[in-house]
C-alpha cells in the first residue's frame, strides 16, 4: 500500500511535467498547425531562468574583516548576497524561494520568447510541410540549447527549494495510514502547480469568450475570420501562452532535477508520444494522457512487474504509443478525422 | 479495340446501393447498369449524390448497403488499387496528378501499373529503356495535345491542362470502364470542345465510360445513355432525347438546362 | 529525376568514383586528410544515401534511423567475437540483422504515414535505445559498450589456424587491416558500390513509383498501385544501408555502443541529408560530409587557434573577433551546425545541391537568351 501511494505521486508528478509540456505542444499544433520540435528547448529554457534568478539574487559582496583569520591565517572573507545585504531579513527569503520568485520572471521573458519565436520564424512555416516545420524547430532547438550550453555550461546545475518546502510531507498521516508513508513537499507543491495549470489553461479555453473564439478558430479558421476576428493574433498568443507555460513548468521542476541543457531534448520526445496518445489538438486529451502515462511508467517501474517482464519500464510508454496510433490513430481525445491516417 | 463484345454486356451494375451520411440520405436505392462500350452520363442538380455514387463506385466509400458488381465480381470491400486492377480507372474533379513528376512520368505511371500490377520489384531496369510504356504514354499526351510540354512539372500546368493530363493518365492505362467525374469543369470552351473530339475518338475503340458532368452540351455530344439523380435517387433513365423532353428532370433543374 | 541514358550516368559515376577515391588529395588543403575522418566521410555517406532513399524519394520522414546503425554495429562486433575478423562475414551478418530489424519495424511504422510515421520511427529507436542500455546488456554490454577481447571464439579464423597471437587483433579485408588508408579505401569501395545501386534504383521504374508516392500517395493507389510494399522495400533498404554503416563504422573501431542509437543521433542523418539536398543523388553524401568535416575541423579549434587566424588584426579587433567567433567552435560548433541547418531549411529547402543549381542556372541565363531560360507556365 506504502509503495502503491509512492509511485502513484511519482507517477502523478511526472506525469504534471509531461502534462504541462505536451498542453502547448498540442495548443501550437491545433492552432497553428505547426509541429513545434523546440517545444522542449522552451521547458529548458524556462528551468534555466530559475537558475538565473538564483544567480542574481545570490551575487554577493565580499568584505574583508581583519580581526578574523581563516585556519591558513589569512584575513577571513564574508560574504554577504546583496539582497541580504540591502534588504535584510526579507532578502533572506527572496533567496530562499527563489524559485517560485522565478515565475514571475519567467512569465514575462517567456511570453516574449515565444511572441517572438512566432513572428520571427514559425509563421513563415505554416504552409510548409509537417517534415520541414519539424527539421526547422529541430534546428532552433540545437541552438537554443548550445547557447544555454555556451552561457552555464554542461553540467546540471541543482536549484534548492525553500528550506520549508524541503523536507518530506507524511501522506500516509493524511490518509489516515497507520504506517507513515514520506513524500518530499515540493513534489507536492509541483503536482498541485501542473494540476492548477492545467485546469487554468483549460478553464481559459472553455469558459473566456477569448479561449472560446481560438477554440472556434482551431475548428474552422476561416469562418472565425470573415467574422471580422483576427484569429491570426489570437494564434500567436497562444503560442506565447504555450511558451510561458512549458517555461514555468520547466522553472517550476528544477528542485527537482538540476537544470541541464539537453534536459528539454529528453522531454520532447516523450512530450510528443504524450499528445499522440492524447490526440493531436486535444488540449484535455494531453493532459489526461500525461497522467496517464506518467503514472503508467511509474507504476511498471516497480520491481514486481520488471522481475515479471524485464525491460518493460524502459519501453511502456512508447509501447502504448505504438498501440494507440495503430489502434486509434486520433488518441484519447482526439477529433475525428483530425490526422487519421 | 474490344469491338466484338456485343453491346448489350453489362459491365458495372450498380444494385440497390445506399448511402447515409448521419441525417443526410446522400444514395437512396440506386440501380444501374451501365453497358458495354456506351457513354452512360450522370447528370442532376448540385448535392445530388453524384460524385458520393462515383466514390462508392471506385472504392473511396464504402455503400451502407447494396453492391456495386464489375464485370461478374463485385467490388465493394474492395480496395482502391485492387479496383484500378479489376479496370477501372478514374479522372478525378478536382486534378489528381503528380506535382513534382514530369508530365511524362506522369502518364507512364499508370501504364506501369497495367503492365506491371500492383507491385513489382523493378529496380535495376532504366525508366529510359523502357521503349514502350513511354511510347504508349507520349501517344496519349500527344492525343490531350501536351506531348510538346512532356519534360515540364506537372504542377506547373495551368487548371484545364492538368485535367488534359489526367485524362491522358486515365486513358493510358486502356481501362475497360473510366469514370471521368467533370472532365470539363475548368476548362475554357475551346478546350472543352477538344475533349469532347478526344472522348469521341476514344469511344469508337469501344471503352466504356461514366460521365459525370454538369456542362450539358458535353452530356448531350457524348451521351448514349443518361441517367438523372436529384436528392441520392434516379429521377429518369434512358436515352439523351427521352431525358431531355422528360417534364421531371426539367423540374429538377428548375426549369433550367445550362 | 529527368531521363538520363546510360552513357550520361556511366560518366557521372566515373566522376564520382575518381572524386571519392582522390579524396586524399584533394581534401589534403582542407586539412581533412587523415583516415579516420575520411573513413567518416565513406561511411556517413553511406548511412545518408540509404536514409534518402526513404526520406528523400519516398518522403517518409524517418526518425529512427540510428537504431538499424546501431544494430548494425552490435551485429558487426558480434561476428568479429564468434566468427572471424575478417569483415566479410560482419558486414553480410550486419545487413542481415539490419534488414530483419527494419522489416519488423518498417512493417508497423509504415501503417502511417506523415508525421504519425516520424513518431513511431522515434518510438521505436527509443525503445531499442533504452533496452540496450538496460535488459539487453548480456547482448550489448550495456553502457560500456561492446568489445573484442582475446578470448573471443573466432570460430573461423581458429579453424583456418589464424590466430591471435599477442593481443587483439584488428578487424581486416583478407590481410587488408581497416585501420588507416586501407580501411578509407576499402569504405570508398564500397560508398561507390552504394552509390552505383542508389542511381539504378534511381533511374528505374521503382524510383520513379518511390517519387510517385511521395508526390502524390493517394494517386498512386487510385492508378492501381498497392504503396505498401513499395514503401516497405524502400524501408528495408534504407535500413540494410544503415546497417552496413554500423558495421563499417565497428569495422574501423570495433566497439559499439548504444549511444549511437540515440534520436538525436537520427536527427544526425535527417541532419546530412537536408543540408546536402534530400532527394538529389550525391546532396545526401555532400551533406554527410561537410557534417562531419565541421564536426572534426571546428570541434578543433579553440582559443589559440582563433587568435592565430586573427593576429593579423590590430589588438583590438583581433580580440573582439575572438570572442565573437569562440562561441562558434570547439565545444560549441554544435550551435554552428543549428544555425546552418536553419538557414538552409528555411532559404535553401533543396539543400546545397539547389544552391549548386542556382548559382549554375544563373550563369547560364546570363550567357543564354532569357526565353529560353524560362519557360513560362502553359495557362
Amino acid at each position: 500500500m506504502d509503495a502503491f501511494i509512492i509511485q502513484l505521486l511519482n507517477g502523478l508528478d511526472k506525469g504534471g511535467a509531461y502534462a504541462l509540456i505536451a498542453l502547448g505542444l498540442t495548443l501550437v499544433f491545433g492552432t497553428l498547425g505547426v509541429v513545434n520540435f523546440a517545444h522542449g528547448a522552451l521547458f529548458m529554457l524556462g528551468a534555466f531562468v530559475a537558475v538565473a534568478v538564483r544567480r542574481i539574487l545570490q551575487l554577493e559582496t565580499v568584505t574583508v574583516d581583519p580581526d578574523r583569520l581563516t585556519p591558513w591565517g589569512s584575513p577571513m572573507e564574508i560574504r554577504t548576497p546583496l539582497v541580504q545585504a540591502w534588504l535584510g531579513d526579507f532578502g533572506e527569503v527572496l533567496l530562499q524561494y527563489s524559485v517560485p520568485l522565478s515565475i514571475l520572471v519567467a512569465i514575462p521573458f517567456m511570453l516574449a520568447v515565444g511572441l517572438a519565436m512566432e513572428r520571427g520564424l514559425i509563421r513563415f512555416f505554416y504552409r510548409r510541410t509537417h517534415a520541414e516545420q519539424i527539421l526547422v524547430t529541430f534546428g532552433l532547438a540545437i541552438v537554443l540549447q548550445e547557447i544555454i550550453k555556451a552561457f552555464f555550461g554542461a553540467n546540471p546545475i541543482p536549484v534548492s527549494a525553500p528550506e520549508a518546502l524541503a523536507g518530506s510531507a507524511n501522506v500516509g498521516a493524511w490518509l489516515g495510514l497507520e504506517s507513515g508513508v514520506y513524500y518530499p513537499w515540493w513534489r507536492l507543491v509541483y503536482l498541485a502547480f501542473s494540476i492548477l495549470m492545467a485546469g487554468l489553461v483549460i478553464a481559459f479555453l472553455q469558459f473566456t469568450t477569448w479561449g472560446m473564439v481560438v477554440r472556434a478558430g482551431m475548428q474552422d479558421r476561416q469562418t472565425v475570420g470573415f467574422l471580422g476576428i483576427n484569429i491570426q493574433r489570437r494564434f500567436t498568443v497562444v503560442f506565447g501562452i504555450a511558451a510561458a507555460i512549458a517555461g514555468i513548468a520547466g522553472a517550476m521542476y528544477t528542485p527537482i532535477v538540476p537544470a541541464n541543457y539537453h534536459m528539454g531534448m529528453d522531454f520532447l520526445v516523450l512530450s510528443f508520444v504524450v499528445v499522440v496518445v492524447g490526440g493531436m489538438g486535444s488540449v484535455a486529451g494531453a493532459v489526461l494522457a500525461g497522467f496517464l502515462l506518467g503514472v503508467l511508467q511509474s507504476f511498471v517501474s516497480m520491481n514486481e512487474v520488471k522481475d515479471l517482464v524485464p525491460g518493460i519500464d524502459q519501453v511502456i510508454i512508447y509501447l502504448v504509443a505504438v498501440v494507440v496510433l495503430l489502434v486509434r490513430p486520433r488518441g484519447l481525445m482526439g477529433r475525428r478525422g483530425v490526422m487519421e491516417n | 479495340m474490344r469491338t466484338t463484345v456485343p453491346m448489350e454486356n453489362t459491365v458495372l451494375h450498380i444494385a440497390d446501393v445506399d448511402k447515409r451520411f448521419g441525417g443526410l440520405h446522400a444514395l437512396s436505392d440506386i440501380d444501374l447498369d451501365v453497358k458495354e462500350g456506351t457513354t452512360h452520363a450522370i447528370i442532376g442538380p448540385n448535392g445530388a449524390g453524384k460524385s458520393t455514387l462515383l466514390n462508392v463506385c471506385i472504392g473511396r466509400l464504402a455503400p451502407d448497403s447494396g453492391a456495386v458488381v464489375f464485370d461478374g465480381k463485385t467490388i465493394t470491400g474492395k480496395r482502391p488499387y485492387e479496383i484500378n486492377q479489376m479496370g477501372i480507372a478514374r479522372v478525378f474533379q478536382t486534378a489528381e496528378i503528380f506535382p513534382d513528376l514530369t508530365l511524362l512520368q506522369n502518364t507512364m505511371i499508370p501504364a506501369f501499373a497495367k503492365r506491371d500490377g500492383a507491385f513489382r520489384l523493378n529496380a535495376w531496369p532504366m525508366v529510359s529503356r523502357q521503349r514502350e510504356i513511354q511510347e504508349e504514354a507520349e501517344h496519349w499526351l500527344q492525343d490531350v495535345g501536351l506531348i510538346e510540354y512532356k519534360d515540364r512539372l506537372a504542377s506547373s500546368l495551368s487548371r484545364g491542362d492538368k485535367r488534359r493530363l489526367e485524362l491522358a493518365m486515365g486513358l493510358v492505362q486502356h481501362p475497360r470502364l473510366l469514370l471521368l467525374d467533370e472532365p470539363t469543369a475548368g476548362m475554357s470552351r475551346h478546350d472543352t470542345n477538344a475533349t469532347i473530339d478526344l472522348l469521341m475518338k476514344i469511344k469508337e475503340r469501344g471503352m466504356t465510360k461514366v460521365i459525370i458532368e454538369h456542362d450539358m452540351h458535353v452530356v448531350f455530344s457524348l451521351a448514349d445513355r443518361i441517367t438523372v439523380l436529384a436528392q441520392g435517387r434516379i429521377i429518369a433513365d434512358g436515352k439523351p432525347e427521352d431525358v431531355k423532353g422528360n417534364p421531371v428532370v426539367q423540374e429538377a433543374y428548375l426549369g433550367g438546362t445550362h | 529525376m529527368q531521363m538520363t541514358t546510360l552513357r550520361q550516368d556511366f560518366l557521372f559515376l566515373a566522376l564520382f568514383a575518381i572524386a571519392v577515391l582522390t579524396m586524399p588529395i584533394w581534401l589534403d588543403p582542407l586539412g581533412a586528410n587523415y583516415p579516420d575522418l575520411l573513413q567518416k566521410f565513406a561511411i556517413y555517406g553511406i548511412f545518408a544515401i540509404g536514409f534518402n532513399i526513404l526520406f528523400g524519394l519516398t518522403g517518409y520522414l524517418s526518425f529512427g534511423h540510428a537504431a538499424f546503425l546501431g544494430v548494425g554495429s552490435y551485429a558487426a562486433v558480434w561476428a568479429f567475437k564468434l566468427f572471424s575478423m575478417n569483415v566479410v562475414p560482419a558486414l553480410l551478418l550486419a545487413m542481415i540483422v539490419a534488414g530483419l530489424f527494419s522489416a519488423a519495424i518498417g512493417y508497423i511504422c509504415l501503417r502511417r504515414a506523415g508525421i504519425y510515421f516520424s513518431i513511431l520511427t522515434l518510438a521505436f529507436a527509443q525503445m531499442s535505445y533504452n533496452l540496450a542500455y538496460s535488459v539487453l546488456t548480456p547482448i550489448t554490454n550495456g553502457e560500456t559498450g561492446l568489445q573484442l577481447s582475446l578470448q573471443d571464439a573466432r570460430i573461423l579464423d581458429r579453424t583456418f589456424g589464424i590466430d591471435a597471437t599477442g593481443g587483439i587483433p584488428f578487424p581486416n579485408f583478407f590481410g587488408l587491416t581497416m585501420g588507416g588508408y586501407g580501411g578509407f579505401y576499402f569504405c570508398a569501395v564500397l560508398l561507390i558500390v552504394c552509390f552505383f545501386i542508389a542511381l539504378r534504383i534511381d533511374r528505374s521504374p521503382f524510383g520513379m513509383m518511390l517519387r510517385a508516392i511521395k508526390s502524390n500517395q493517394n494517386r498512386m493507389a487510385y492508378t492501381g498501385f498497392n504503396t505498401r510494399p513499395y514503401a516497405m522495400t524502400a524501408f528495408i533498404i534504407s535500413g540494410m544501408y544503415a546497417g552496413l554503416a554500423g558495421a563499417l563504422l565497428a569495422a574501423t573501431d570495433p566497439l559499439a555502443g548504444a549511444e549511437r542509437m540515440q534520436w538525436t543521433a537520427s536527427g544526425e542523418v535527417v541532419l546530412m541529408t537536408i543540408l546536402g539536398g534530400a532527394g538529389t543523388l550525391v546532396g545526401p553524401i555532400v551533406g554527410a560530409g561537410v557534417i562531419k568535416y565541421f564536426e572534426n575541423i571546428f570541434s578543433a579549434y579553440n582559443e589559440g587557434r582563433l587568435h592565430a587566424i586573427f593576429s593579423f588584426l590590430p589588438d583590438g579587433l583581433e580580440n573582439f573577433f575572438v570572442t565573437v567567433t569562440t562561441p562558434f567552435v570547439g565545444e560549441g560548433w554544435h550551435l554552428t551546425l543549428g544555425i546552418a541547418f536553419m538557414l538552409v531549411v528555411i532559404f535553401l529547402p533543396g539543400g546545397l545541391m539547389e544552391g549548386v543549381r542556382r548559382i549554375r542556372s544563373l550563369f547560364s541565363r546570363r550567357k543564354s537568351k532569357p526565353e529560353q531560360a524560362e519557360l513560362a507556365p502553359a495557362e
